[in-house]
């Protein structure tokens, strides 16, 4: 009972904390691989705390749907985290079909994002919404086939055993399956976390943006909440990674927390390192890459069901 | 006791229009009485389903007569219980919005026709779902199918309704005529026209076979399952709104009914027949939720999202046939219990979808998204309930269509676990297909949700569109407290669900335990009130953040560009494209006019549409050569009587001869 409140306790501060970490992680390597020294690791931090203190501009055209827009986006992704265990078998909130539920709340905070951008009126903001929503209707299948291969071997269809130290014991057996899922994942996370070679964070040119163009007219606290709730997606997709590929439960919680910050930092890196080698897509060539994404979950799956 | 409970009411919503006919067509005494009598009347039907709910079941009410067939009766179970409740519900709110959306002083000449015939619906719909005899079914059918040819035809003066009345009047009629061979066959193989189950072993497989298969084709014909969903958007474009809601919340659900009344009959269904109607199920979801992402008109929009929620519900009866196959009592209870908590859900958010969209119409007197927007600032309330409307039909926590959602859900990764290929084969297409089903729609509703509400008005009718009366946003604040309140709490319905099932598989379910042992309902309503408190929460800190930190209004960022327009927005159709484009395999889009590849082009007008493919493609070619040919036997239309009591003469004569 109290291992369970250190648990949930550990579990919620780390998901709050941590992840704009990951932000500073990328924008360090990124700015290795070009030769600059960058910002500091701890910038995005500082970011946050600027932006919360900073006035904002709200466009006439907006009514109250343009504030659901941050809300929602800082809301559903941490309500999604719960139900990640981030070590050994433990997520704060556990039940049947909670996979199902994750996914459905980041589709709710997508489509809150999406008609807050609408309401500005912005022939952009409608230009990267409907971009974010079409590339989403490929990146869910291929997210879920990837559930359901974890549901086919484990049995269970709650993401704490699921992505649980019982999983280890599924990678000499079933390991080829679980590469395929972690490339495609990989994949999506890139997608819905708006990074190259699908979008670019840093563009300068809003008619090639798909994310970063549905938030333009957000100033002030509003982005502040928009830029954490997408460090904690991004966490979150991160998490999901580490646990598939490190399913390990050590025995010792210092060792399991070290190995899950560790993994996590990790991913960034290799998001950094995709960054920086990898070439942005052409528009009309994304949907081809997750396509892709959802084949190789789908033969994961078929090669568990032979 | 509760049977005849509900037939008093049906009674009093049968002939709640009549009184109007001896009234003047500008009183408005005469609508206020017929929304009375058919207020009441629904609240009757309530009452008694309230009385089945908690008293238990009571014997059936029996008529017979000296026709064929064995006299009629009507009963209720839990099956029709669970189809009788959205019927009674919707419509006494249709009466209610009738009376501010089709006011004798806008609509003196069609007012009085639509009200009879509003009654007569609802009444042919309830004695359908309570018959328990083939005869009273097609009965209430038949009543059904006329009423609501009669109104979709209700503006009759439009070419669009006759058009769409006339198809309508086609597919229901079509459906009718395999519905009389499928109840034919019934009657052979049984002896009785009772709807009783059948006995194991009673039925030649080729029989059940036949059965089966004209089941699928009459019910799914009513229903508008993919591809035979022709009649279904033009049918729910044309008629008044409050009609649409009606038509999209229960009558298509009447061939959901059918199908799963017709099911429960049939004893041993082969696995084949659950994987054939899981596969209709995910194609007509797939295909209708893409038609939709093409359409301009919202009210074509939303009748397309029927399709795919007919769909998704036709998945759940699939699942739980196969349940029944290979008796799985899980996926019995997941499946049947998702799709008959879909068909409730579906009468909630596309009847509060409906309205809305009839407010829409109401104010602006246009359904063409593309000159609509920004009402949400002139119309709030009916802005609140459409938003609430898309988030249930999307699928998404923490409104009712997640609920129901997920039961299906839980039910296809179950068979995961399960033996058989066919059944594995479903699950794993199955399920990444409604995850599909469901970013889709989300796509559609922002677009839609967007272009209407959203962003600067872009005609000057949208500038001056006003708020609904309180007749008009009264029902839609109740369909959307519903949604809320089955999604915040699903176990408040899980009885009446167990209890459908129940009655649907009586020998496998008897002793099932409930559905919450499947799927976690308390959980969801914690995670729901977790996610309003949480959305509560962060609303306050944004905004006294914002208070503290001040904020200025300005003009919305154009890169630089300082003096946007409304016609800049991005619109419906350039929010679709690229899904479009990702479909046009199947929406075959259609573009007229093009821009000329010059330097300096001169105005030229594009527009583009989606076509109702399989009724142009697919159905009208064939039926204008029918036409053509059956041209020759004009000939014998003399339009003189006597010539035609020849040949009734005639044809006896040959009949007395054959004999």
């Amino acid at each position: 009972m109290l291992l369970n409140i250190l648990h949930t306790v550990l579990h919620v501060t780390v998901a709050l904390t941590l992840p704009p970490l990951l932000l500073g992680v990328i924008g360090k390597v990124k700015a290795l691989f070009a030769g600059r020294v960058g910002p500091r690791l701890l910038q995005p931090y500082y970011d946050l705390f600027k932006l919360a203190r900073k006035g904002s501009v709200i466009s006439q055209t907006t009514t109250w749907v343009f504030h659901l827009g941050p809300v929602m986006g800082l809301v559903t992704p941490l309500l999604a985290l719960l139900f990640v265990p981030l070590v050994d078998s433990h997520a704060p909130v556990s039940f049947n079909g909670d996979l199902i539920l994750m996914v459905y709340l980041l589709g709710l905070g997508r489509f809150c994002t999406a008609s807050a951008a609408l309401d500005t009126g912005s022939s952009f903001e409608g230009m990267g919404a409907a971009r974010e929503l079409t590339f989403a209707c490929l990146a869910e299948p291929a997210l879920f086939l990837g559930l359901l291969v974890l549901v086919k071997l484990t049995g269970s269809m709650e993401l704490a055993t699921m992505l649980g130290s019982s999983l280890a014991g599924h990678w000499p057996t079933a390991g080829a399956s679980l590469v395929l899922v972690l490339l495609s994942w990989f994949i999506v996370l890139l997608l819905e976390n708006s990074r190259i070679p699908f979008d670019d964070p840093n563009t300068h040119l809003e008619l090639t943006m798909i994310h970063e163009v549905m938030v333009l007219d957000h100033s002030g606290p509003a982005f502040g909440m928009i830029l954490y709730g997408a460090s904690i997606k991004l966490f979150l997709f991160a998490a999901l990674l580490v646990r598939l590929v490190m399913p390990v439960s050590t025995g010792s919680l210092a060792l399991d927390w070290a190995v899950l910050v560790g993994g996590v930092l990790i991913v960034a890196v290799a998001i950094g390192v995709v960054e920086s080698t990898v070439a942005r897509l052409r528009m009309t060539h994304v949907p081809l890459l997750i396509v892709a994404a959802c084949l190789l979950s789908g033969f994961g799956l078929v090669l568990l069901l032979r | 006791m509760s049977t005849r409970i509900i037939l008093v009411g049906l009674l009093l919503s049968a002939i709640s229009g009549l009184p109007g006919l001896f009234m003047s067509r500008h009183s408005h005494l005469g609508p206020r009485v017929a929304a009375c009598l058919g207020g009441v009347g629904c609240l009757l039907g309530l009452a008694g389903l309230a009385h089945f709910w908690f008293m238990g079941p009571t014997a059936p009410v029996s008529v017979t007569w000296s026709l064929p067939g064995d006299g009629l009766s009507a009963g209720i179970d839990g099956l029709s219980a669970i189809f009788l409740a959205p019927v009674l519900f919707l419509s006494l709110l249709a009466h209610v919005y009738g009376l501010g959306y089709w006011p004798p002083s806008d609509h003196p000449a069609t007012g009085v026709k639509l009200r009879v015939f509003l009654g007569l619906l609802t009444c042919g719909m309830a004695l359908l779902v309570l018959a328990r005899d083939a005869i009273l079914f097609i009965f209430g059918w038949e009543i059904m199918a006329l009423a609501a040819f009669f109104l979709v035809t209700t503006e009759d003066h439009k070419a669009e309704a006759r058009e769409a009345g006339w198809v309508y009047f086609v597919a229901t009629h079509t459906s009718t005529l395999i519905l009389f061979g499928m109840f034919a066959l019934l009657h052979r193989v049984s002896g009785s026209y009772a709807l009783a189950p059948l006995a194991p072993g009673a039925l030649p497989p080729g029989a059940a076979l036949a059965i089966f298969v004209t089941a699928l084709g009459a019910f799914g014909l009513k229903a508008g399952l993919m591809p035979l969903h022709v009649w279904l958007p033009g049918a729910h474009a044309a008629a008044p709104s409050h009609v649409s809601a009606l038509m999209s919340g229960v009558l298509i659900k009447m061939g959901i009914y059918g199908l799963v009344r017709i099911t429960s009959l049939l004893p041993d269904p082969p696995l084949a027949w659950g994987g054939a109607t899981l596969l209709l199920g995910v194609v007509s979801a797939v295909l209708g939720v893409a038609f939709a992402i093409g359409q301009h008109d919202l009210k074509r929009l939303l009748a397309y999202h029927s399709i795919e929620n007919i769909g998704i519900i036709v998945m759940g009866l699939g699942l739980a046939l196969m349940g029944r196959s290979l008796g799985r009592a899980d996926l019995v209870m997941l499946g049947m219990a998702g799709c008959l908590l879909h068909v409730w859900n579906h009468a909630l958010f596309k009847g509060l979808l409906f309205l809305s969209a009839g407010a829409v119409v109401h104010a602006t007197g246009t359904r063409e998204m593309d000159r609509l927007g920004a009402l949400a600032r002139r119309m709030p309330h009916t802005a609140l309930a459409f938003l609430v409307g898309a988030i249930a039909i999307c699928g998404l926590p923490p409104l009712n269509g997640f609920v129901s959602e997920l039961c299906i859900y839980i039910g296809l990764l179950r068979t995961l676990s399960g033996v058989g290929t066919l059944a594995v084969v479903g699950a794993v297409f199955a399920a990444p297909a409604l995850a599909l089903v469901g970013a889709l729609a989300a796509a559609c509703f922002a677009k839609a949700y967007g272009t209407v509400f959203l962003g600067q008005a872009r005609s000057p009718i949208a500038q001056v569109a006003h708020e609904a009366p309180w007749t008009m946003t009264a029902p839609m604040a109740v369909l959307g407290a519903s949604c809320v309140l089955i999604g915040l709490v699903p176990l408040l319905v899980a009885p009446a669900l167990e209890a459908g099932v129940v009655a649907w598989a009586p020998a496998l379910m008897q002793s099932a335990p409930p559905l919450r042992t499947w799927v976690p309902l308390p959980a969801l309503s914690v995670v729901g009130l977790a996610l309003l408190a949480l959305l509560g929460a962060g609303s306050l800190v944004l905004r006294s953040r914002q208070r503290q930190t001040g904020v200025a209004a300005g003009a919305v960022w154009g890169c630089g560009y300082v003096a946007p327009s409304a016609s800049m927005q991005y619109t419906s159709a350039s929010f679709a494209q690229m899904l479009v484009a990702m479909f046009a395999w199947a929406l075959r889009p259609r573009r007229h006019g093009a821009v000329a590849p010059v330097l300096f082009p001169a105005r030229v007008p594009v527009r583009g549409h989606v076509p109702e493919v399989v009724l142009d493609l697919f159905i009208l070619p064939p039926v204008r050569l029918v036409a053509r040919v059956f041209t020759a036997l004009r000939v014998l239309q003399q339009g003189q009587v006597n010539a035609y009591l020849l040949y009734v003469f005639l044809a006896l004569v040959v009949l007395l001869m054959w004999r």
